[in-house]
């Protein structure tokens, strides 16, 4: 028997949501953590039980919680009674401690970057968008945090540290924050590869290290963004989601801020081509790869005036052909009326034979296709905002 | 015993119903008493004063025997009442937000 598990994180709280194989069926836990904002969650491929979770308030600063079974409790790793016990001695309660490294080669002099108004202000940390569990290491995750910046935790979540050659870079005074701040989403590790990994940034762009993090490369070259000056610059792109298929790491897709749209890059990011086609338009948030075809691929187009679907009609989008030919999904979905938005963490792909699509709406919906596309249907209606959405396909 | 309340968000994350109890020893200030909210519950690091510059969170308040003391030195002595445990030590959120 086989089922799914979808971690749902919202603007009050996070829902942990069971379905069958079917997936018709759901059972809705939560709101665990209630009143706190849920950037993000997401289970450890190597132990699924074992989910981490990012809760903010801009009351009471970051959280980190884990779980290590499968989302039923949660603790913040390295508080808890039973690490009285450890030759560590008395908890630290260090595990929402990030501290940026003002060492070479991130930290001096590199300590500012751009900000709304063109002035240069200094890292300061904010918030944890997106967690990021090793493919083979339970205990090993990272973290991409506002101001951007990546970090990395070796022991479960009890303490961090900076993967600090990313803002030694050098490009950080170019760095500057979108509309919703400088923020480190996407993380990307390749699975057949474990030196490589892509991480993208609002707004600065993707970065690629192909030495486990050691030093990066910027990977910027074909995207077209009207509202910078330079016609092409090294940095300054609002990418808003990047995404691969394990079979296919070489190849990324990604959803860039509107006046870009849709790319592609079939060379591990040296060159992305873009691939908007007949898009209704260039803007959305989230783009995902099916799990069983590498070149299916859902985005969900918004209108780049109002950031709500086209039309009042909500209408995913897939491509069998890596981009260029899209075909409108709207089977289930709401058709008139509809002016919801979906962001950039709030959609995922499971793993079983058909494959499953999963998107999370601000208006508090989380839909299912458990075919592939063809057909949507609400898992749940009314929950808060929704910020992210994974799924677990568990066996 | 030191009386300490902290507020809804605060006790859902450190599993607290109610007040919290605390032996604090002299000098009691605002640093001894939430050194000591800390020691007992860590996951509460962070959330009240910032990790690293202990600053004190903009949107959170501190007062005991109707007074704002956020604005104290957190190393000036409590009031004799929250200090004998007769007044609870206040952390507030702002009221704001939807």
């Amino acid at each position: 028997m086989t089922a799914v598990r979808v971690l749902v994180g919202t603007k009050k709280g996070a829902f942990v949501i069971t379905g069958d194989g079917k997936r018709q069926k759901w059972n809705v836990s939560g709101p665990h953590f209630g009143g706190w904002e849920i950037y993000h969650l997401k289970g450890s491929p190597v132990d699924p039980n074992r989910i981490f979770a990012s809760q903010s308030s801009g009351w009471f600063g970051q959280v980190i919680s884990r779980s290590d079974d499968g989302g039923q409790t949660w603790t913040t790793p390295g508080s808890n009674p039973e690490d009285l016990k450890t030759p560590e001695g008395f908890p630290k309660g260090e595990s929402n401690k990030f501290v940026y490294d003002t060492e070479p080669p991130s930290g001096k002099p590199l300590t500012t970057h751009q900000f709304y108004d063109g002035t240069q202000k200094p890292w300061v940390f904010k918030r944890v968008w997106h967690l990021e569990p090793s493919l083979t290491d339970p205990d090993a995750v990272y973290a991409g945090v506002e101001d951007a910046a990546l970090f990395r935790s070796a022991d479960g979540g009890k303490t961090w540290k900076e993967v600090a050659a990313l803002r030694g870079h050098g490009t950080g005074p170019k760095w500057s924050p979108g509309a919703g701040g400088m923020g480190l989403h996407s993380i990307v590790q390749d699975p057949k590869n474990p030196k490589r990994m892509y991480i993208a940034i609002s707004a600065a762009g993707c970065f690629r290290t192909d030495d486990g993090g050691a030093s990066w490369k910027a990977i910027n070259k074909g995207l077209k963004s009207p509202y910078l000056p330079e016609e092409t610059p090294e940095v300054g792109f609002c990418v808003h989601r990047i995404a691969i298929h394990p079979s296919k790491p070489d190849v990324l897709y990604m959803q860039l801020h509107q006046g870009g749209g849709i790319y592609r890059s079939d060379n591990a990011g040296d060159l992305w081509q873009e691939v908007n086609g007949n898009l209704p338009t260039d803007f959305g948030f989230p783009i995902d790869v099916h799990a069983h075809e590498p070149s299916t691929i859902f985005a969900v187009p918004m209108d780049p005036n109002l950031r709500v679907p086209p039309e009042g009609k909500l209408r995913a989008y897939r491509s069998r052909t890596g981009g260029n030919d899209w075909e409108p999904l709207t089977a289930g979905l709401p058709q008139e009326n509809c002016y919801i938005n979906v962001l950039r963490e709030a959609m995922a792909v499971d793993q079983l034979d058909e494959c499953g699509i999963y998107f999370g709406t601000t208006g508090g919906q989380v839909y299912c296709s458990p075919d592939s596309g063809n057909h949507w249907h609400p898992i749940v209606r009314d929950l808060p905002g929704v910020l992210s959405v994974e799924v677990q396909t568990l066996a | 015993m030191i009386r300490v309340v902290i507020p809804f968000h605060l006790r859902l994350l450190a599993k607290i119903t109610g007040e919290v109890e605390l032996e604090v020893q002299p000098p009691v200030t605002q640093r001894t008493v939430l050194d000591a909210l800390e020691a007992r519950y860590p996951m509460l690091r962070g959330t009240i004063r910032d990790h690293v510059t202990q600053i004190r969170r903009p949107f959170l308040r501190l007062y005991a025997c109707e007074q704002d003391l956020s604005h104290e030195s957190p190393d000036t002595p409590l009031p004799e009442r929250v200090a004998s445990g007769a007044e609870p030590y206040l952390v507030i959120g702002a009221i704001a937000g939807g």
